[in-house]
């Protein structure tokens, strides 16, 4: 495969990384800034994307920043938090046509570059803070947010269980935010804190595109001037693992069951057997060929999904399917059963070459959007490890089965969490 | 073999269709790893009343047939193709939408063989009473996920309320009863009707090599023999021009109320280009009325009326058309009222100014050159266009002719309050 070329441009704590490509029809500038999952700041980190998208010093209102973007041809700009780990990170994207493709444009790069840097950097203030109408807005639109998980059964049940398995531990954390820490929230404390998080966070840019590295490194350092900070890894711990299996059952009026089966493992992403981890959880669960499909959903008409998720940032992988609640304990045992099958070894050789061609294509696949690349960069980045894409091929093909029984051996059922309609079992 | 140049996106198409009536197109890619593959059939789920191949009589199959025949075709008398494919390195699936099937791979080798596999199991069905029953376990599940989901809901809800006959109305994937009347005698007899190669595309782009793809496909296709085509006769229910339901209301297990007010399109015989030009004006009306750079969204968002899952949608497909707006809100009967007011306000040719249509249509420029960048995309997309008898790489010389008159006229004749409905899903707590 083609390799992407990455120049980087390093800082403790603050770091530019450019990929030249002309692969696309856009650019895409990428700014990621890293800090502790903590309960007292998550919410605040959670509404602050949303407060800054509200209005620039130059374009002081939402409309007046969303008709900037459409002027740059309908410009790309998204930002978010997500977890990684117990690491709270918040993304700011923008994405600008490659003015190459358009008649008679220039400079559309730089045009986007300044827009965003106006976002982080000269937001619309009143009186030195962000203005109290914005905060209130945003403050309303974040609850209604939280409470719209609710609506989306399939998410919250995950979320439930992720929260059950976790007390104590900042994990537990949605990365949207808490609702109760919604309310005390004001423009002076946002401020504040976005002041903190400017100068602490780790920060990380991407650019990728059809552009000069040393000139957008330049770029990138005149616009967006962020100060010099040292770089804090986030101990994320995978936390002790529970004698006992917790079983949850919660009821609802709904029609499907939703089946969520949450383990530990030791291995994360900074461990030597984190490949064989992968290809254990493939084998299990991340594909269409792995038992948890075959044996869930094919073998015995249980399901439409049925499925195995890994987060490697934490230790965490979870079962889930989508079931008849008469069904739940047939499940459950199909469940507990494949990943028995993991643990022995009991593997073929075709499971074996399918998982690995499918890991593989995948990762060869990301390489392919812009995001995609960022996001294969950023597990490296963030855990502290190096593995470029090309060695992490090569590493997916060298996993044994042995090895892949070894990392399915780690894994420990911790919660049971079964969401289901009102009638009885 | 001929080659198509698109000098300002800088992408060329090949195109031949072959001895059997299969239109082929291939769209290399530099620089990428990824090749994605679809074989797409002219038939989706409006499609329940046709001639079958072979007989002289209109027959009406159950609902969500069309989406059960491609969780069928998946299964083989030797296994699941989904093993081959993964075995090949290749990620597959299909879809099943109003009016097309599409089967699917990507993979970053072995694009040859996934190709073959592909063309082969797409043609050569095999359904067994046994399997088919099998299925229905399966897809019941996928229905009632669906059931569960609110914005799916409100979404076929609204399409129920606009439509007194169409088929369009009918849930893709059927009900639990329907699709227990299914047998694999109906799904040969669609079969036969309509994966005819004549009725089907299959579309490659990645980092390909034309000549060699083509040779490929049409060597494998030489190698098989199909029934002379007959042309596909459907029949769809004559549709009154009004919305069949004014309102309608659902109650789930949800926090927050859900709204979506929607409009059916009057009927046009475009093609062609005008076709391309009434899509694009409703894609621009829209965005001009309800976009997040629109008064009435910032004074809507302001207000606390909405959040930021507002949003719009346009579909326009053969045979029928139609527009969604809406999102979650506290307050549903206000804001389906203010989006109703809108509307009406632009067919008078209200908000309808001069800078909003530069922006709408620049944004809508730049969204199309974004969209380039994904295989998925222009393979989906140019299917979608070729069976409406319309080529994607039209969009972006098309819009830069377009004119605010344009808009102007289409919103007096798109908007009509006879064709208004809303649907709205409501907590259960509060019924």
């Amino acid at each position: 495969m083609e390799a992407a070329h990455e120049q980087t441009f390093n800082e403790p704590g603050y770091s530019i990384h450019v990929i030249e490509t002309e692969k696309y029809k856009t650019n895409t500038i990428m700014i990621k800034m890293r800090a502790p999952l903590e309960k007292e700041t998550v919410t605040m980190r959670a509404l602050l994307p949303h407060v800054l998208q509200s209005g620039t010093e130059h374009a002081p209102s939402a409309a007046a920043f969303r008709t900037a973007l459409d002027e740059l041809y309908g410009a790309l700009f998204f930002a978010d938090s997500a977890k990684k780990g117990n690491e709270h990170v918040l993304t700011f994207t923008m994405e600008a046509a490659n003015e190459h493709y358009l008649n008679g444009e220039n400079d559309l790069f730089d045009r986007a570059l300044a827009l965003l840097a106006d976002v982080l950097f000269r937001p619309k203030l009143k009186e030195g803070l962000f203005p109290e109408k914005t905060v209130q807005q945003e403050k309303r639109s974040l609850q209604q947010r939280i409470r719209s998980i609710y609506d989306d059964k399939t998410r919250y049940a995950s979320l439930k269980l992720v929260e059950e398995m976790y007390k104590e531990d900042p994990y537990a954390l949605p990365a949207g935010g808490l609702l109760e820490k919604v309310e005390p929230i004001d423009p002076s404390s946002l401020y504040a804190y976005y002041q903190k998080a400017l100068v602490e966070d780790v920060i990380d840019i991407f650019v990728i595109g059809d552009v000069n590295a040393q000139e957008a490194v330049k770029k990138i350092k005149e616009y967006l001037p962020f100060s010099d900070r040292s770089a804090v890894m986030t101990q994320t711990e995978t936390g002790a693992v529970s004698k006992e299996v917790q079983v949850i059952r919660e009821m609802q009026d709904i029609n499907q069951g939703k089946l969520n089966i949450g383990c530990r493992t030791t291995i994360t992403y900074d461990d030597p057997q984190f490949v064989a981890m992968q290809v254990s959880n493939g084998i299990l669960g991340a594909f269409a060929h792995s038992k948890l499909f075959m044996n869930v959903r094919e073998k015995e008409s249980l399901a439409y999904y049925a499925a195995s998720r890994l987060d490697s940032h934490k230790g965490f992988v979870m079962m889930l399917a989508g079931i008849d609640q008469k069904n739940y304990d047939k499940t459950v045992q199909i469940m507990n059963e494949q990943l028995e099958e993991m643990k022995k070894g009991n593997i073929s050789d075709l499971e074996m070459t399918q998982t690995k061609a499918l890991l593989k294509n995948q990762l060869q696949e990301s390489a392919d959007t812009a995001r995609g690349m960022v996001e294969v960069l950023y597990h490296n980045i963030s855990s502290g490890t190096n593995r470029p894409i090309d060695q992490w091929l090569k590493d997916i093909e060298a996993v044994t089965k042995e090895q892949a029984a070894a990392a399915a051996q780690t894994i420990s059922v911790d919660t049971v969490y079964f969401l289901s309609g009102k009638e009885e079992i | 073999m001929e080659k198509n140049v698109f000098d300002q996106m800088n992408e060329t198409v090949y195109h031949e269709q072959l001895d059997n009536g299969l239109n082929v197109y291939i769209l290399p890619k530099k620089g990428f790893n990824k090749t994605y593959v679809t074989f797409t059939t002219n038939y989706g789920s409006i499609d329940n009343e046709f001639i079958p191949n072979g007989e002289s009589d209109f027959v009406h199959v159950p609902d969500g047939i069309a989406h059960f025949l491609e969780h069928k075709m998946f299964e083989k008398e030797d296994g699941d193709v989904f093993q081959k494919f993964s075995s090949q390195g290749a990620s597959a699936n299909a879809f099943t939408s109003f009016t097309r099937t599409a089967y699917l791979f990507s993979a970053t080798s072995n694009v040859t063989e996934n190709t073959e596999t592909l063309l082969d199991f797409v043609q050569a069905p095999y359904f067994t009473e046994q399997t088919v029953e099998k299925e229905k376990g399966i897809i019941g599940q996928e229905i009632r996920m669906y059931d569960d989901n609110p914005d799916w809901r409100v979404y076929f809800g609204l399409i129920e309320n606009l439509y007194k006959h169409h088929p369009v109305k009918i849930d893709i994937a059927g009900t639990v009863e329907s699709i227990a009347d299914i047998t694999k005698d109906h799904l040969y007899t669609c079969y036969n009707t309509f994966y005819h190669p004549v009725n089907m595309t299959l579309f490659i782009v990645g980092p390909v090599d034309p000549d060699a793809m083509m040779q490929l496909v049409k060597e494998n296709q030489s190698k098989k023999s199909f029934p002379e085509p007959i042309p596909v006769e459907r029949r769809f229910p004559e549709e009154p021009e009004k919305a069949a339901l004014e309102h309608h209301e659902i109650r789930m297990s949800v926090n927050t109320p859900k709204c979506e007010v929607g409009f059916k399109m009057p009927l046009s015989d475009r093609t062609g280009v005008d076709k391309l030009r009434e899509e694009l004006a409703a894609n621009l009306l829209l965005e001009m009325l309800f976009g997040k750079t629109a008064k009435f969204y910032e004074k809507a968002y302001n207000s606390g009326l909405i959040d930021d899952t507002f949003g719009f949608d346009y579909t326009g497909e053969r045979g029928f058309g139609f527009a969604l707006v809406g999102g979650d809100t506290d307050k549903p009967e206000q804001l389906a009222q203010r989006i109703q007011t809108q509307l009406l306000e632009a067919k008078e040719g209200g908000h309808l100014t001069k800078e909003a249509f530069e922006r709408a249509r620049k944004k809508k420029i730049g969204t199309t050159l974004r969209a380039f960048n994904s295989p998925e995309f222009i393979a989906n997309q140019f299917t979608r266009y070729q069976f409406n008898g319309l080529n994607l790489f039209e969009i972006v010389p098309v819009l830069e002719k377009m004119t605010l008159e344009d808009v102007v006229d289409f919103a007096k004749e798109m908007i009509d309050e006879h064709r208004f409905s809303s649907c709205f899903v409501l907590p259960k707590e509060t019924a």
